[in-house]
């Protein structure tokens, strides 16, 4: 779960994390009265989106009045904002923050996460720039990281080390050090994948303030955070894949018009592949979940049929032994029958209670062709897709 | 011989008497696999499945002589269940349960750095030692006993390659799914250490996807020692749109190679044969077997 960066502060300054003054703003009114009662002539208008990039994209302004304040406020909310990050559709942006501007002798880069090639938390940092994306998919060179155990330094002193080798010393490094477990306290006590600080800024009287946060939980571990679960915004996930999700479904809308229907995530990416090598164009990916019933596999099917730019059905299937062939089929049948929209199919079924499910798929009378390979079925389904069959 | 698991596996459950457990434990059992206890707590001295329950793995391990364990212990608490099988020092864990919290993950791969204990998973399929022993909730049906060793991070993708194998005359030693997970137990590098050394293997299939680091750990094993045996990858996700990859939240997303292009050059540069499609897996692995005999 993403939160956003009013949210991040919220509960990073429970970890005595310093933030800007601020104040969270949902009309212009609301900007400006925040604006004044922060008193600063240095003030920033921050569009609150759940997507990075938003300073390049115009979604971070800055103004030196409460009317700059008001004025920018009118220009950002209600509006959609479109970043490196958030697709060609933009997030609207529904709330603002407005924050004090803070004057920076040192700007840094700070972040933790979980690192599979470690298996451990990681914290990373260094000196702040203009490129971070760039640099950080570059590998970060020049960057400093840190291994960190449950219970904070894996040696004692680890953390006094990673603040030398990123040229720290005195009390510049003894307060970078107490952020960093203070950070790594946060990250465990909320279950978070992330917690990115960019920029951490450091005042010329050294005190270390975080200018923008990025917090993401864990959304395996939400059955423990309550509180934090309350924090979910609507507009994290688009509203169809929220919907699947429910269903036990993984699903993601595309842009092309075969439909796709998947059992297994490794399955899914394969399928894709394959209509892609065969010179079609996926309307979704699927991946049906293990623990989906008929009915859910019904209402992914059905998001699919719901589709009008989806001109043709290609399911592909390998029944395990915790999700048989006949409990996709059943799915199949319910969402045909609800949907009323005849769609031509492609089938390839095989696996656990194969000859079961072909057997109830005669029954369902359903418009079929079907495949033995995945192969096979990718490209008549591309055909059938492009006219051609 | 085949890796990990043979006819010597006395198999404890730990979560049997729960739907999952039960289910899947009756699969095992009818498959052939010796299952000797289940453990779930507070039904300690009850039967179940014709097995001897506990309330803890060190009792059952104790009263049974337990070497192995499969964990269908929901999200919440599998974490503890899989600290307890290492606590326990049980050679082999495996775990089943899918969305376990990924710090509870980081935790039990704390408790593993010097333990006795092997894990498999989580969100892992299982073992399977075709017609020997199953610890796991995998199809079963065209798996049979040959000289493949299969390791993948895909249930679903396993099935479909075992069944290619399998029609292609090439039967398998041991398939392994390490799981879909970002942090989890054994991966690809340490299951080719395992089909290297197994003399019945002559041959692995490596089931990969996008994300993560597992394929550049399996290339940089058989970079440091060797390619002792034909190894055949399958990659998929090159058409995957962005948000199907694992965690995506960040400009740390942005990690360089992780991307099917990197791997498949990462492990094509050591020496394995790159299957060029899904449905072509066990026929590049024949082709890679024809090649070797000629």
């Amino acid at each position: 779960m993403q939160l956003h960066e009013f949210q991040a502060k919220d509960l990073l300054r429970r970890y005595r994390v310093d933030t800007p003054p601020g104040q969270i703003a949902l009309t212009p009114d609301e900007a400006a009265a925040a604006a004044r009662q922060i008193g600063s002539d240095s003030l920033f208008v921050k569009a609150q989106i759940l997507a990075g990039g938003r300073g390049a994209a115009g979604g971070v302004r800055a103004v030196r009045s409460p009317s700059g304040a008001r004025a920018a406020a009118a220009e950002l909310l209600g509006h959609k904002l479109v970043t490196s990050q958030t697709g060609p559709a933009g997030h609207v942006v529904k709330r603002v923050l407005v924050e004090a501007g803070v004057a920076a002798a040192h700007e840094f880069y700070v972040a933790l996460r979980v690192d599979p090639a470690v298996g451990a938390i990681t914290a990373l940092a260094g000196a702040h720039r203009p490129d971070i994306e760039q640099h950080l998919a570059a590998g970060a060179p020049g960057f400093q990281s840190v291994v960190l155990a449950i219970a904070g330094e894996r040696r004692s002193g680890d953390i006094a080390d990673f603040c030398r080798r990123l040229g720290l010393s005195g009390d510049a490094a003894a307060k970078f050090g107490e952020l960093i477990a203070r950070l790594h306290r946060a990250f465990v006590e909320l279950d978070a994948t992330l917690i990115e600080i960019n920029p951490l800024i450091q005042t010329e009287t050294g005190d270390l303030i975080a200018v923008d946060a990025k917090v993401s939980i864990d959304d395996n571990a939400m059955f423990r955070h309550a509180e934090t679960a309350q924090l979910r915004n609507d507009e994290e996930v688009d509203l169809i894949q929220l919907q699947a999700q429910r269903h036990q479904i993984n699903y993601v809308q595309m842009d092309g018009n075969i439909g796709i229907v998947v059992n297994g995530a490794g399955l899914g990416l394969a399928t894709l592949d394959m209509v892609h090598a065969a010179g079609g164009t996926p309307a979704n990916f699927m991946d049906i979940r293990t623990t989906a019933k008929s009915l859910d596999i019904a209402h992914g099917v059905g998001m699919i049929l719901d589709n009008p730019r989806a001109k043709v059905l290609l399911v592909n299937v390998y029944g395990g032994g915790m999700q048989a062939c006949d409990t996709v089929v059943d799915g199949l049948a319910i969402a045909f029958r609800k949907s009323g929209r005849v769609m031509p199919m492609v089938l390839r079924i095989t696996g656990n209670n194969e000859s079961f499910a072909r057997m109830r798929l005669a029954n369902f009378n359903l418009p079929k062709t079907e495949c033995t390979d995945m192969w096979q079925a990718a490209t008549r389904a591309t055909a059938i897709a492009q006219g051609r069959a | 011989m085949p890796a990990l698991i043979d006819r010597e596996t006395r198999l404890l459950c730990q979560g049997m008497t729960g739907w999952a457990g039960t289910y899947h434990t009756d699969r095992m059992i009818q498959y052939g696999t010796n299952v000797v206890a289940g453990v779930t707590p507070g039904k300690g001295g009850t039967t179940h499945l014709g097995a001897p329950v506990f309330n803890t793995v060190v009792e059952a391990k104790k009263a049974t002589g337990a070497n192995a364990s499969i964990v269908f212990v929901p999200p919440a608490n599998a974490g503890s269940a899989m600290l307890e099988a290492i606590e326990a020092e049980l050679p082999l864990v495996v775990v089943v349960t899918e969305r376990v919290p990924v710090l509870d993950m980081v935790r039990v791969r704390e408790a593993l750095v010097g333990s006795r204990t092997r894990l498999i998973g989580p969100n892992s399929q299982g073992v399977l030692a075709p017609e020997i022993c199953q610890i796991g909730v995998m199809a079963t049906d065209r798996a049979r006993r040959g000289p493949i060793g299969v390791a993948s991070r895909s249930a679903s993708l396993t099935s479909e390659v075992v069944s290619q194998l399998t029609a292609a005359g090439l039967g398998q030693s041991t398939t392994i799914g390490i799981g879909g997970d970002p942090i989890h137990g054994i991966g690809f590098a340490e299951c080719l250490d395992l089909f290297f050394k197994d003399p019945e293997t002559q041959g692995v299939v490596l089931v990969g996807e996008i994300g993560g680091t597992e394929e550049q750990e399996a290339a940089r094993y058989i970079r440091e020692n060797g390619l002792r045996k034909p190894v055949v990858a399958l990659i998929v996700g090159r058409a995957a749109p962005p948000q199907c990859r694992m965690g995506h939240a960040g400009a740390l997303t942005a990690q360089a190679s992780d991307d099917a292009d990197s791997k498949i050059k990462a492990l094509q540069d050591v020496g394995v044969i790159i299957a060029p499609s899904a449905h072509l897996v066990g026929a590049t692995m024949s082709e890679a077997f024809a090649r070797r005999a000629a």
